[in-house]
């Protein structure tokens, strides 16, 4: 018998070579294509779980991971005064992934860019955990407060202040918004609760209004009409033109008439300053359908109109000014900011900054500095120059006109000691008669410092058109320095 | 003279030596596994390593008294495989929401040393055993039958192979394999000169004869049963390579291999063909990385999350604490090995490897040296028995075979593997006292034969029959 026991031990030497075999092949040498399948979630674990670097507003956290009490997962990423900064942040959810500034710097937050080579060498050398670089944006916490007042609760509406020379973005908030803690909970059953509460209540936690949001700009399309006006060399800010009560537009029964029972419909005729002032619609209309679209359009991209590559580093939506040719009847309304042309608040705010700045757009920078674990800087935006939109005298041109909006045109309740310039704009959206109440300027006038956009949407005219003029003054009394 | 003076007990120190070793690697793991789950290292710890020493330090006391000549690696073996199985099961135990089946595992560690202990104490000579060769097959019958008993029986994950004691749930075929065992043990040691003997002869083969087949026909039909109804495939496969090697070991006739296997192979297909949950197993093997296969209801994903986290732990592990094994489901259990994988690498689990291998190679080497043909059938037979259950298991989880639900001897959670492998360690003991027993005998006398009764000094005996 002990013959068959020594074969059976062969048998036990050859079951123990294929379990060693087995587990060498599965572990080291065919591991990789096990690690990298699509239906292995640990990677996508191991890195939510792991510490991220920070995203500061004034070298306070907005957005952290601390050290977690799940044993399941290291760290918790937890967002202080999400309502302000939701937009910004984005979320950083086990369940639905990354979005907003989370997704877009991830590589510098989870540590993972190949400029942190070195740095994840050393580590994997001393033991250390890595965490990521840290990521300072250009929001003025102060700016950021006064500008989020200024959004009334239960109204959709989006703020822009960003400083005109350098195209750093000071203030950039909405409503709604919500709680990203909410979505960052290590549980996804919790987090999918909580995504489908948010819905019910018609928040979308994926996009960021002010740079996702395009709406019809009304009235404060207008700049862009002006600009075109005075490079044709057709109009200057004294010249006198038209106001006719009522403008027929060809082949249609249509035609369009100015603000009902407003000022323009009491003067025949009036200078460019006037009616820009005063934001009469037939003149503009008038004057489009003369200079026809080109020229409009060429404005319009200048200033970043149907442009889909801006990156703040969040992706911007493309604002859109209508590149088919139009019928003479379209253009007429399309130059009033309705029809298909749609911008963001942070287009508009572009527009204002431009003029500011004599005439040369910034790209707009939410990222002032990117700082290794050791605080070294890794990475630092310069203020890059977008376009040279206008010439410097155009510039100051619009930037008197911008003026006389405050001091006797639709703006006055933005008067104030600080020389403001600005445009209104009112959108009429649906047939319900709620519009889209815009504002966009710039203080003070003579040395910008601020450029601030403000929209309301879906507001009665009335509720709109109050708050526009008065927040913009507040927003620029609280944070320019005199 | 006394016999104690002239045979000299070993003193076993080499097992006492290995004892502390294996409760320091058993308990030690257990403390890593806490502080790498940010566990301050309180009582508690201490507690658990207490009773690790102090369960083998008493075994090691009852084996001087009772076995002195017993195989000195097999306890300290037993009791580090079992330390570590501890180990994984409190660091799995500390994922939220928190569970706590190590203080129960602890609980039937020392119940089941307690028997195994018992065992050692008071059989007195394991060759008695062998006179209830019925008895034994009876005892396997109604252990099999218990989960289909009313009140008592429990089906859990669609296998009826439980019974709740009110206590706890307990899985008799966990012990009916022992008993199964010793029945072929018995049954085997009885009959294999007869049925070495007569036989047709085809070729190189000697094949038995038709009468003979009685008991492979028992053990197919067991391991079909077992199948069948209770639906568990890992446990017939185990039934059936039991008394596949145990008639290979009796009989070294390799006519009867080809004869099971095949029996083996038309079981398979008929289970195959006729069982959803079979046919499920071997789709889930073949096509185990499809994503439609991962996500089905009875699809691979056990096995894949199991083999994720096995190539997540690559060489030398996350370390105790440091990886995500209750990805896994079953991680305590049926898929202890892929955990302890993923945190101590493929270094670590080749560890666990080769503790299995020297554990069941010395019992194979008790068989070698055991005198009677009962105690050789019975230990090389259980260490075919532990040997075929870790190929089952672990090549389960490796994905060499199809994933079959069975118990990792001694280290999986659950009260009635632990049980029967404590047993399995006490009866191993006991055989391997009896083979290195000195023959116990006075001084050679020549009776009989040429030159019989003279032995005188310095000069050369006669043999009793002249060369």
């Amino acid at each position: 018998m002990n013959e068959s026991i020594r074969y059976a031990w062969f048998g036990i030497v050859a079951i123990l070579l294929v379990l060693l075999g087995a587990a060498s092949y599965v572990q080291v040498i065919g591991a990789d294509d096990l690690r990298t399948h699509e239906a292995n979630t640990r990677e996508l674990y191991k890195q939510f779980g792991g510490p991220r670097g920070p995203i500061l507003v004034d070298g306070e956290p907005i957005a952290e991971s601390v050290p977690s009490d799940s044993t399941s997962f290291d760290y918790q990423r937890v967002y202080h005064d999400p309502s302000l900064y939701s937009g910004l942040t984005g979320f950083y959810s086990l369940a639905y992934g990354q979005t907003g500034l989370e997704q877009r710097l991830n590589d510098w937050l989870s540590g993972q860019s190949d400029d942190l080579f070195i740095e994840r060498i050393r580590q994997s050398i001393t033991g250390a955990e890595n965490p990521g670089a840290s990521v300072e944006l250009t929001i003025d916490q102060k700016t950021q407060e006064v500008a989020y007042e200024a959004l009334p609760e239960g109204v959709q509406a989006s703020v822009v202040v960003s400083e005109p020379d350098t195209g750093r973005i000071l203030a950039m908030a909405s409503r709604p918004n919500y709680d990203t803690n909410l979505l960052a909970v290590h549980s996804t059953t919790e987090a999918s609760e909580n995504m489908a509460a948010l819905k019910e209540s018609g928040t979308s936690p994926y996009l960021n209004q002010p740079t996702a949001e395009i709406a019809q700009p009304g009235s404060t399309f207008k700049l862009i009409d002006t600009i075109a006006m005075l490079e044709s060399g057709e109009y200057s800010p004294d010249d006198t033109v038209n106001v006719p009560n009522e403008l027929p537009l060809p082949q249609t029964q249509n035609s369009i008439s100015n603000f009902a029972g407003g000022i323009c419909d009491q003067r025949d005729s009036a200078d460019l300053t006037w009616i820009f002032a005063q934001s009469c619609n037939t003149p503009f209309a008038s004057a489009a359908m003369d200079m026809g679209q080109e020229p409009l359009l060429d404005v319009a991209e200048r200033f970043g109109f149907n442009d889909d590559s801006i990156s703040i580093p969040l992706s911007v939506e493309a604002s859109t000014f209508p590149t088919d040719d139009l019928p003479d009847a379209t253009l007429a309304q399309s130059v009033l900011g309705q029809v298909d042309v749609r911008a963001t608040a942070l287009q508009m705010n572009m527009i204002a900054a431009g003029i500011a700045n004599d005439g040369t757009v910034m790209t707009p920078q939410l990222v002032e500095s990117v700082r290794g674990p050791d605080l070294n800087v890794l990475e630092e935006p310069k203020p890059k120059v977008y376009s040279e939109a206008i010439s410097s005298e155009t510039a100051g041109q619009m930037t008197d006109m911008m003026q006389e909006v405050v001091q006797s045109g639709t703006a006055m309740p933005a008067r104030s000691s600080i020389p403001i310039a600005a445009k209104t704009g009112t959108a009429q959206i649906g047939t319900d008669g709620k519009v889209n109440s815009w504002i966009t300027g710039f203080a003070p006038a003579d040395d910008p410092q601020v450029a601030v956009t403000l929209v309301y949407q879906n507001v009665d005219y009335s509720v709109g058109h109050k708050l526009t003029a008065t927040n913009l003054k507040t927003i620029v009394e609280a944070v320019v320095e005199q | 003279m006394d016999q104690d003076q002239i045979i000299k007990k070993p003193l076993r120190i080499t097992e006492l030596v290995l004892i502390v070793i294996a409760v320091v690697i058993g308990s030690g793991a257990y403390m890593l596994g806490g502080i790498g789950m940010d566990q301050d290292i309180n009582a508690n710890y201490w507690v658990q390593l207490g009773v690790m020493l102090a369960l083998g330090i008493i075994f090691h006391i009852v084996l001087r008294l009772r076995a002195p000549f017993a195989d000195q690696y097999i306890l300290p073996l037993a009791l580090a495989l079992n330390g570590l199985g501890l180990a994984m099961i409190h660091r799995l135990d500390l994922v939220p929401p928190g569970e706590s089946l190590a203080n129960n595992q602890l609980m039937w560690t020392i119940l089941s040393v307690v028997i195994s202990i018992a065992i050692v104490w008071g059989i007195k000579d394991y060759r008695n055993m062998r006179r209830f060769t019925y008895i034994w097959l009876l005892a396997s019958a109604i252990l099999l039958i218990l989960p289909f008993l009313p009140f008592i029986g429990v089906e859990i994950y669609g296998s009826r192979i439980w019974v709740n004691l009110g206590i706890g749930s307990f899985q008799p075929g966990e012990v009916a394999k022992l008993t199964l065992a010793i029945f072929f043990a018995s049954y085997l040691s009885a009959n294999r000169d007869l049925i070495l003997l007569a036989g047709k002869k085809i070729g190189p083969l000697t094949f038995p004869r038709i009468q003979d087949l009685g008991p492979l026909v028992v053990a197919w039909l067991v391991a079909m049963g077992v199948l069948i109804f209770q639906r568990d495939i890992g446990s017939a496969a185990l039934f059936f390579g039991l008394f596949m090697a145990m008639i290979y070991l009796a009989t070294s006739r390799l006519s009867w291999l080809i004869l099971g296997v095949s029996a083996a192979a038309v079981g398979a297909v008929i289970a195959a063909s006729l069982f959803p949950h079979v046919q499920a197993r071997v789709d889930g093997w073949i096509h185990a990385f499809d994503m439609d296969m991962i996500y089905a209801e009875h699809g691979s994903h056990q096995v894949v999350q199991g083999l994720f986290g096995l190539a997540s732990g690559g060489l030398f592990g996350s370390g105790l604490g440091q990886g995500r094994p209750d990805m896994v489901f079953a991680a305590n259990s049926d898929m202890i090995i892929a955990s302890f994988g993923e945190e101590l690498g493929l270094v670590g689990l080749a560890a666990i490897l080769i503790l299995f291998f020297i554990f069941i190679t010395r019992i194979m080497r008790i068989g070698l040296s055991a005198r009677d043909a009962f105690g050789k059938l019975l230990a090389a037979g259980m260490g075919c028995t532990i040997a075929i259950q870790l190929f089952v298991v672990a090549g389960g989880v490796l994905r060499v075979i199809p994933l079959t639900g069975l118990t990792t001897p001694f280290m999986a959670a659950g009260g009635s593997s632990l049980l029967a492998n404590w047993m399995i360690v006490g009866l191993i003991l006991l055989i391997s006292d009896t083979a290195n027993r000195p023959m116990q005998s006075g001084p050679m006398v020549n009776a009989s034969g040429f030159g019989a009764g003279a032995a005188v000094p310095g000069r050369p005996i006669g043999a009793g029959e002249p060369k």
